[in-house]
């Protein structure tokens, strides 16, 4: 009995104790992000109860704007757990979906979306024999192939000027359509490839070895992953997804330009950041990525609606994310 | 007979064996020097009108990339990385060019000094913030650059304001001699006026020992947290000397930044900086900044479509930095 009210003693001590919220924090980052995601749709809802009156209209908007920013948070967030970035992505998901939008024309609808993921995921190779095997910085070799790509595209868009571009009407529908009027057909690719980069990481052997390689690459080299295989796959991957990323943000705006991603490269690695995974490696998750998303559609939506000036709207989208991310070091006690 | 006591006459042979010593330590920097002659010759081969007047302008190109890589290399040689040098300097240059506006040539003075001392309040803050929120600084300040691309916008919202007459001149033209461009005087000026005091002090030391080893140098009583916010502070002021230049230049600001961050990270890499801290000189951006400039320029002299050329220039900066991987992993793997 004594016994048993000692235990229930210690245990609503150490409920309330700092180090079981830091453990609680630690294995479970979601949380306080699901909270911050209440909170500011609270705030959001308070500022404008209109939006009550058409809760699905907002919800679908909401989640179609988070979703090319999800899907290009999940190739940092992929990069970064081996202490690597893409900053590569805005570029190629901008060419992907020129490609697929000017390749239709001619083409067919199918070969160009198959042409758009080929040309992104020839990107992320040419990403990862710099990563892999020359060991070049990630920083810089994406940097690199971005400006690549970025002239390729230019050269490229000098061929097929007269031809014109349209976007094919099933990407149209997948990215602006809906389902049952609030579930956006664009989460028909997030949902997936959620599913696929989540059970990834957690349950296959090359999502382990990803965070093996980033928190000890040595010690992963030691216990026998061939490093370079890992990341020349990785960042083909990262190219792929930021191609997908593309195609469907194609979708929502209808047109293909060739900067159309390109607003998308920081706020997606502050999508990655806020959802608690580490730049140096080795800790994070794409759960919390796609509600560090869905927390910077959400907060862009409320300076929109606070009618805030441009300037203010930056300042506070950058004190934001350093908050969110300090607060998270802070509690938790890790970088 | 030792290396310290050599005899008169192995004098010479223990300079030179310096030199050697001096040229395999300084290999790098050494071969962009040569590089960068190398490509001069080609350019003055490639367009033999190239006289001095051509000369200034590549300069004047040149001098903000400049000084976004060297306020870039003060930071990432003490381990860490400014992702907001670009919106500095459009923030500096937009209150310089704002302040200006309504002063004559003699108030021009107070203002430029009252932006430098702006960009030793911004870089510090940039520094105290990373050491505060305990944030990596790749994230602490590529939030920062959102906070100092708004700012910029606070004080200017489209491209205005004026610059003093005589700062404009004191950039253009040459000085004296043909060949020197007054552009070059002033950069090598601000630069070194920064650089080689901080160079040769306790504090510069401090900041490549914090960059090489964060925890051998914390060990060997090295003051990690002043030395970083430091670093950050002094990268700021040369920002703003870039925000200035800028200014200088255009003889308006513009509150939209520039790709002085990224162009400056070129620079930093292709002159043999390491991103990983610890590593670097402040004379190999620079020569690497008038290469990727030069190129730029050759090939529109070679009359290679623009946007080819921008393929040109992300496979140089690939392939460089390929090379220099591998001479690296050569180096540790013997």
């Amino acid at each position: 009995m004594s016994t048993a009210e000692g235990a229930v003693t210690r245990d609503t001590t150490s409920w309330l104790s700092l180090a079981a919220w830091r453990r609680l924090l630690r294995d479970q980052p979601v949380i306080p992000l699901v909270i911050l995601l209440a909170v500011m749709v609270a705030l959001l809802i308070a500022i404008q109860p209109g939006i009550l009156n058409r809760p699905q209209a907002w919800v679908l908007a909401t989640l179609r704007f988070a979703t090319p920013l999800a899907l290009l948070a999940a190739c940092q967030t992929l990069t970064m757990l081996t202490g690597g970035i893409d900053l590569s992505v805005a570029v190629v998901a901008s060419m992907s979906a020129y490609v697929m939008a000017t390749q239709s024309v001619s083409q067919g609808d199918a070969i160009a979306i198959a042409l758009a993921i080929l040309v992104a995921g020839l990107v992320g190779l040419l990403n990862g024999v710099g990563v892999g095997i020359f060991r070049v910085q990630p920083l810089i070799m994406t940097l690199g192939t971005g400006l690549v790509a970025l002239g390729a595209v230019n050269v490229y868009q000098k061929t097929v000027l007269t031809a014109g571009s349209t976007v094919p009407q099933p990407i149209q529908t997948l990215g602006s359509g809906n389902t049952l009027g609030f579930i956006p057909n664009a989460l028909l690719v997030l949902v997936p490839v959620a599913l696929v980069v989540m059970i990834g990481l957690k349950r296959t052997g090359y999502g382990r070895m990803l965070y093996a390689v980033g928190d000890n690459p040595i010690a992963a080299r030691l216990a026998g992953v061939r490093v370079w295989q890992v990341l020349l796959v990785l960042y083909v991957l990262s190219g792929l997804l930021a191609g997908i990323a593309g195609i469907t943000l194609a979708g929502i705006t209808k047109t293909a330009t060739l900067n159309v991603a390109d607003s998308y490269l920081l706020p997606s690695v502050a999508a990655a950041v806020i959802g608690g995974t580490s730049i140096f490696g080795g800790r994070g998750g794409y759960a919390g990525t796609i509600l560090g998303a869905l927390i910077l559609t959400v907060l862009a939506s409320l300076l929109t609606v606070l009618d805030a000036p441009e300037p203010i709207r930056q300042i506070v989208y950058g004190a934001i994310i350093l908050g969110v991310a300090a607060a998270y070091a802070r509690l938790t006690g890790e970088r | 007979m030792t290396a310290a006591a050599p005899a008169a006459g192995d004098v010479r042979t223990v300079r030179s064996a310096g030199m050697t010593r001096w040229l395999r330590r300084n290999s790098w920097v050494v071969s962009l020097y040569v590089a960068l002659a190398a490509l001069f010759a080609f350019t003055v081969a490639l367009k033999p009108g190239y006289g001095p007047t051509d000369f200034e302008f590549l300069t004047l190109a040149v001098i903000t990339i400049v000084l976004a890589a060297a306020a870039q290399t003060v930071v990432v040689i003490s381990g860490g990385i400014d992702l907001s040098v670009g919106p500095v300097m459009a923030f500096t240059s937009v209150c310089a060019a704002a302040l200006m506006a309504g002063t004559d040539d003699l108030g021009a003075v107070p203002v430029v000094a009252a932006v430098l001392a702006l960009g030793l309040g911004v870089g510090a803050l940039n520094g105290l913030l990373v050491h505060w929120s305990g944030v990596p600084d790749i994230v602490v300040t590529l939030a920062m650059s959102f906070v100092w691309a708004g700012a910029a916008l606070l004080v200017l919202d489209s491209p205005g304001g004026a610059s003093a007459p005589w700062l404009m001149s004191l950039i253009d033209g040459s000085l004296l001699i043909d060949w020197v461009p007054r552009a070059l005087v002033v950069m090598l000026l601000a630069i070194g006026l920064v650089w080689i005091p901080l160079r040769r002090s306790r504090l510069g030391l401090s900041m490549f020992a914090v960059g090489s080893d964060q925890l051998a140098a914390l060990r060997s009583g090295v003051d990690v947290a002043r030395t970083k916010v430091a670093a950050y502070t002094i990268g700021g002021l040369l920002a703003a000397m870039g925000g200035v230049a800028l200014t200088m230049k255009t003889g308006i600001g513009n509150p939209l930044p520039g790709p002085y961050t990224l162009d400056g990270i070129a620079a930093l890499v292709l002159g043999g900086v390491s991103l990983a801290g610890g590593r670097g000189t402040m004379a190999g951006p620079i020569a690497a900044a008038f290469i990727l400039a030069l190129i730029r320029i050759d090939l529109v002299f070679l009359k290679v479509n623009p946007d080819v050329s921008t393929v040109v220039q992300g496979v140089i900066l690939v392939a460089v930095v390929m090379v220099g991987a591998l001479v690296e992993l050569r180096r540790k793997r013997p």
